[in-house]
């Protein structure tokens, strides 16, 4: 049944070459862990990118239930957490795993770093990914305070002081982030935008970038 | 000859009935696959579909007016009901057009219109004596009973008199007409 249902699409789009494109290349021996073991150092990049997928799915049914409001923020969170079937599950996905893909993508760096892949020509792709880096911290810390408990609310505190420790601009910067001058009702709105719109659009932009680069340029050399 | 015909048994290929060994890797990759997938996902829809599988609860009595206040004309009350909804406990206001039958029994029906959920209400200068809708224009007789576009008649409120007080309990279909 699937088979036709693939013929009867791929009839009219052809998309039988797209897909060729995109999954059905070669990999080559020497980052194939059936080989050589220790190969296994090039899975960190797709691993990252296999966390990243569980965060958007588990985000997004985070917000069926989240209000990102100072009043009820705490209590909705408290809600889907202990009432809502699954909930512990769910939250625990999005809580670990926002962790485990820093940790992840660290693993990456250190395995492209040590490999020396980011050499010619893949110096932009190194630039991308250290972009990819910088927006997944975004979300870990404007994730961070969405929860409205103590923690959430120094933990925002301290970040916002650290912004503003920049010379010059660092006042503008910490009043921009914070919607005003006290870590608030605007506040959290305001970190609830940048944690599920802005930064996420900017992250799957990056990705198509990062991604477009290593199929055009191949998997580096071995060592 | 002798050799040859060897040969030839040796290299015949053996025909075999079961899946090839490429057929099996797929299944097996798939399967995992899916059950990875699935322990990641269900979880996810469990947790969405929750509000329909949450228990219902059945709302009691409220003490909504004297029996002796309520006349032959609908008379609108309003009543406070606790409702909870997620993390979020309120009492919003309910109403009921409340009167009395002919036979002296007290009914309240339910002024949520059974078109499309507006409220009706009873006796305007648009139509005297019968319930009105403003939304789409239904009407309903005294009894509740379906005049025009509505499909079903209103819904009564359960109704019980005690010491001399009017009690309203679940809604229920109209059983007047």
């Amino acid at each position: 049944m699937f088979k036709n249902m693939y013929n009867w699409i791929d009839e009219r789009l052809d998309i039988t070459p797209m897909w060729r494109d995109i999954a059905d290349h070669e990999v080559p021996e020497h980052v194939n862990p059936a080989h050589h073991f220790s190969a296994f150092v090039y899975c960190f990049g797709g691993l990252t990118f296999f966390i990243t997928v569980i965060q958007i799915l588990s985000g997004m049914f985070l917000t069926m239930y989240y209000v990102p409001d100072i009043i009820n923020a705490y209590y909705s969170v408290d809600y889907l957490q202990h009432q809502v079937a699954f909930g512990a599950i769910v939250r625990g996905m999005h809580h670990w795993g926002a962790s485990l893909v820093i940790v992840m993508m660290f693993l990456h760096t250190l395995r492209v770093f040590f490999t020396g892949s980011y050499k010619a020509p893949r110096e932009m792709n190194w630039v991308v990914g250290m972009l990819i880096f910088f927006v997944m911290l975004g979300l870990g810390f404007t994730g961070y305070l969405l929860p409205w408990d103590n923690k959430a609310y120094y933990a925002t505190k301290v970040g916002l002081e650290i912004a503003g420790a920049v010379p010059f601009l660092g006042d503008y910067i910490k009043e921009l982030l914070n919607g005003g001058t006290i870590v608030g009702a605007q506040t959290l709105t305001r970190f609830f935008a940048f944690h599920v719109f802005f930064l996420p659009g900017a992250l799957l932009a990056l990705l198509a970038g990062h991604f477009f680069m290593i199929r055009k340029q191949g998997i580096s050399g071995p060592l | 000859m002798d050799h040859n015909e060897q040969q030839e048994t040796t290299h015949k290929p053996v025909k075999r009935k079961e899946m090839t060994r490429r057929q099996f890797l797929s299944y097996t990759l798939g399967g995992a696959g899916a059950f990875m997938a699935g322990g990641a996902i269900l979880p996810m829809i469990r947790f969405a579909v929750d509000p329909i599988l949450q228990k219902k609860e059945k709302s009691g009595f409220v003490k909504v007016i004297e029996e002796s206040k309520v006349t032959n004309e609908p008379t609108e009350v309003k009543f406070k009901i606790h409702q909870v909804d997620g993390w979020y406990e309120s009492d919003p206001k309910l109403a009921a057009w409340i009167a009395k039958s002919d036979d002296g029994k007290i009914y309240a029906l339910s002024p949520v219109c059974k078109h499309l959920g507006c409220m009706v209400s009873w006796s305007g200068e648009e139509a005297p004596n019968e319930y009105h809708c403003p939304c789409h224009g239904a009407r309903y007789t005294k009894d509740g009973k379906n005049l025009k576009v509505a499909p079903k008649p209103l819904d009564e409120y359960e109704v019980k008199t005690e010491n001399g007080w009017v009690y309203l309990g679940p809604i229920e279909p109209n059983s007047r007409v």
